[in-house]
């Protein structure tokens, strides 16, 4: 009895959420003509992979009761470092990739460090970082806009792995199926090995982890590395979505990815949460985002909406904890 | 009682400012119940952090199982055999009781968790120590009582040798406490040392065999529990023996009037049709077990909690209190049982909570009148004699007993002439708890009026005019102090319970 109990809670919260994205789905559908298109789809694909991949990646931090404010910035700092090893440089695409995503992980453990064992707030290390990767995003492009290589360049091949183009010239939203394997493949690292229940236990209580003798430290880095490694795939999949890179930009899109995962159930104070419902409640923010404009609301809607979804899913959260507590 | 499996000598340990260890012995044989007692701040947890290697010594030797050991970290501790039960529950509430029992040490199946295991591993843990306890359950959906039970699952489960028990039974219902009695009679059967650390003197004579008594960072003596009394030990505890006296009379004027009347309070579950009256300079107790609705009554009184139907009286008005705000402008001042969450601010000084509640009275135009501040601060730490060395220290350099005088100080600031006290004198060791006895009996001797919530019976019998008994939500008696005894709180206090 008990057994099944548990994972139904979760499975519920999931479940509510999908219901969401499927009534946005169909309101839209209904409400605009235009919506109900192919390439609709597509765009909001396109927007939605480096937001996923953000989004995934910071949930590791947002469940130790943190946070990381330094993904966005992130995101563009490694796709301009890689571009413009490709552009001027004329480094090869796959090894570009490589030095984004050590970049990634070096920003990633950088605010781990920070924040697990020099113990800075997560609000205000990764705020330091955010501002670092700014910065050295501008630097590393030179103050200029940089392009990975575009479809028919030499180089360009990793362009088809987010959207195949097929010889009758259909395009095919490939990378969804690559986001949500590594959506799936993160639930089970939350659910089931070591780091995701030690990122848990330090969310929930990092007194106790402590006492049972875990390497705390070691576990609270490893989450931050784990958003930093994720922001730096969201840099590749951001480059081959969209043409053009611009320095100084970036700062906001972690805000989307930190807006799906506590949509899809990751609780704002630490302590639980879900890779799947992260998934999910992303596309509640992208459809919001790729469908308002349909309807005549412009992007200042678009973000005013999602600050109240988000708020309505925080008090969600604070009226389940208040439950319980009662309990 | 076997040969002696672990030896502490002459530790010694500083920290800035505190000599917290000096020169102390302690030993545990195997099959043996060793209490070791003292007043809060004697050293006695210091000793056990250095013991499980939460803190390094700075000198002395430990001896276990006849070498010498040095612990870096509770987990070398844990490996040798050597485990703390805490006396804060040190749970992860978010993860399962298997989870939690082998966290730090899962088994896996290749780089995956194997929770199946570990939920059978648990399962015959428990039924081991004849426990009832689901593994697959969230902690954080069990009691107290339960939750505690799977803390020494925990320890037990890492074939611990020598089991440090940190006031145990400080959260425990009575029932529970005689479950814990009875595994810890079963671990020393099986021959383990068994360190059992508590402030109540019935539980050391029901369960241990020897004593050891610190005092201000020293070791004072070892005794043979059955051989010695209460006295002996509460004697070198304290080095004099001071009770209050237990009173056998109210001491209330019979045509005392009637400060605070609720009638019929509901608030959830745990609050159902509450009615009491609380006379002029009456310490009114409310008695019973943990969960029994008194701090939730306490709370929706207060404002802190909301109330679904009732009236409250002060001084014959009706007042309406739905928040903290309107009570304290009522008069009532409410003292929590957990100070460090609800009563202080513990980065804080003594004179800067103690006008906490009262502020706008000192001000000087938009800034704190900090001489006026320090003074009435002052005033307060002489009469309720209050132990800092100045009323700049910081609360959380302050012994427990008088961060308990802060919060008094800080009602009695704001003129609150109903005070409810929940759970007074919890962690305050055996002499500042007499203080703070005395220090109530004077409050209530000046006419203020005082709701008394404890735990204890003990403080029940010696502190209250009147006793409220409540069980399950309800109440389910009231009793003046001259004909109560204990067996009548007791049966009134367990009566809905089959």
């Amino acid at each position: 009895m008990e057994k099944k109990k548990v994972p139904a809670k979760i499975f519920k919260q999931e479940v509510i959420v999908f219901l969401v994205v499927i009534a946005l789905l169909i309101f839209f559908c209904v409400a605009s003509q235009d919506f109900r298109k192919y390439t609709t789809i597509l765009t909001i694909m396109d927007y939605s992979y480096y937001i996923v991949l953000m989004a995934i990646g910071v949930a590791f931090p947002l469940i130790t009761g943190g946070v990381d404010l330094s993904i966005g910035t992130g995101l563009v700092c490694y796709s301009l470092a890689g571009g413009y090893l490709i552009m001027f440089k004329g480094w090869p695409t796959g090894l570009a990739m490589i030095v984004s995503i050590l970049f990634g992980l070096a920003i990633g453990t950088l605010n781990g460090i920070l924040i697990g064992v020099m113990d800075l707030p997560p609000f205000l290390g990764t705020l330091c970082t955010c501002m670092i990767t700014r910065g050295l995003g501008s630097i590393c492009s030179k103050n200029t806009g940089i392009s990975w290589p575009t479809t028919g360049q030499p180089g360009s091949w990793f362009r088809s792995i987010f959207k195949y183009e097929t010889a009758g010239g259909t395009k095919i939203p490939l990378g969804f199926i690559w986001v949500l394997l590594l959506a799936v493949i993160m639930h089970f690292v939350l659910n089931h090995t070591k780091i995701g229940r030690y990122t848990i236990a330090i969310g929930s209580n990092k007194e106790a982890a402590i006492l049972s003798g875990i390497n705390v430290k070691f576990y609270h880095i490893m989450a931050y590395t784990i958003s930093g490694l994720f922001a730096a795939l969201a840099s590749i999949a951001y480059s081959a979505v969209f043409k053009t890179v611009l320095p100084g930009t970036g700062a906001g899109f972690e805000l989307e990815a930190i807006g799906g995962a506590i949509i899809g159930g990751v609780s704002a104070t630490g302590g639980a949460g879900s890779i799947i419902g992260t998934f999910i409640g992303v596309f509640v923010i992208c459809l919001l985002k790729t469908g308002l404009p349909f309807i005549g609301l412009q992007a200042n809607w678009q973000q005013i909406v999602t600050g109240l979804v988000l708020i309505g899913s925080v008090m969600v959260d604070i009226i389940k904890k208040r439950r319980e507590a009662k309990k | 009682m076997g040969e002696v499996i672990l030896e502490m000598k002459k530790i010694d340990k500083s920290f800035p400012g505190v000599h917290a260890l000096n020169n102390v012995d302690f030993e545990v044989k195997r099959g043996e119940v060793h209490a070791l007692m003292g007043e809060n701040g004697a050293g006695k947890s210091t000793l056990m952090k250095v013991l499980t290697g939460i803190y390094t010594k700075d000198s002395g030797t430990i001896i276990y199982e006849g070498k010498e050991v040095e612990f870096n970290s509770t987990r070398e501790a844990q490996d040798a055999g050597i485990v703390i039960v805490h006396q804060e529950l040190n749970m992860v509430g978010h993860l399962t009781v298997a989870q939690n029992i082998f966290i730090g040490r899962e088994f896996k199946k290749g780089i995956r968790i194997d929770d199946k295991k570990m939920n059978e591993e648990a399962k015959k843990l428990f039924d081991r120590l004849n426990i009832d306890i689901d593994p697959t359950m969230t902690m954080s959906d069990l009691t107290v009582g339960k939750q505690q039970m799977c803390e020494i699952a925990k320890a037990i489960s890492h074939d611990a040798k020598v089991i440090v028990f940190d006031e145990p039974s400080a959260a425990l219902t009575e029932a529970e406490i005689e479950d814990l009695f009875k595994i810890i009679k079963d671990l020393r059967e099986q021959q383990m040392g068994i360190v059992y650390i508590s402030h109540r003197m019935d539980e050391i004579k029901v369960i241990t065999d020897r004593v050891t008594v610190m005092r201000d960072g020293c070791y004072v003596g070892t005794l043979i529990t059955e051989e010695s009394t209460k006295d002996d030990i509460v004697n070198m505890m304290v080095g004099r023996v001071i009770y209050e006296e237990p009173k056998t009379k109210s001491q209330v004027a019979a045509d005392a009037p009637v400060v605070l009347k609720v009638e019929h309070l509901n608030a959830g579950r745990m609050v159902q049709d509450i009615s009491f009256e609380l006379h002029k300079g009456e310490i009114l107790g409310f008695s019973g077990l943990m969960g029994a609705g008194r701090t939730e009554t306490a709370r929706a009184i207060f404002g802190a909690d909301p109330k679904e139907s009732g009236d409250i009286y002060v001084n014959g008005q009706l007042v309406t209190i739905n928040s903290p705000e309107d009570a304290v402008r009522a008069g009532i001042g409410y003292l929590s049982e957990d100070r460090k969450r609800f009563g202080i601010v513990v980065q804080k000084t003594v004179a800067e909570n103690t006008t906490m509640a009262d502020l706008p009275n000192y001000m000087k135009g938009l800034f704190i009148d900090r001489k006026k501040e320090r003074d009435v601060a002052r005033k307060f730490v002489d009469s309720l004699a209050t132990k800092t060395p100045s009323v700049d220290q910081m609360v959380i350099n302050l012994s427990g007993g008088n961060q308990q005088k802060v919060v008094i100080a800080k009602w009695l600031c704001k003129n609150c002439d109903i005070l409810i006290f929940d759970e007074p004198t919890r962690g305050i060791d055996v002499g500042a708890k007499n203080e703070i006895y005395k220090l109530m009996n004077k409050l209530a001797s000046e006419g203020k009026s005082i709701i008394m919530i404890s735990s204890e019976m003990t403080e029940i019998l010696r502190m209250s005019d009147r006793i409220v008994v409540m069980c399950e939500g309800r109440k389910t008696g009231e009793l003046t102090i001259e004909e109560t005894t204990q067996e009548k709180i007791m049966n009134l206090a367990t009566r809905d319970i089959n």
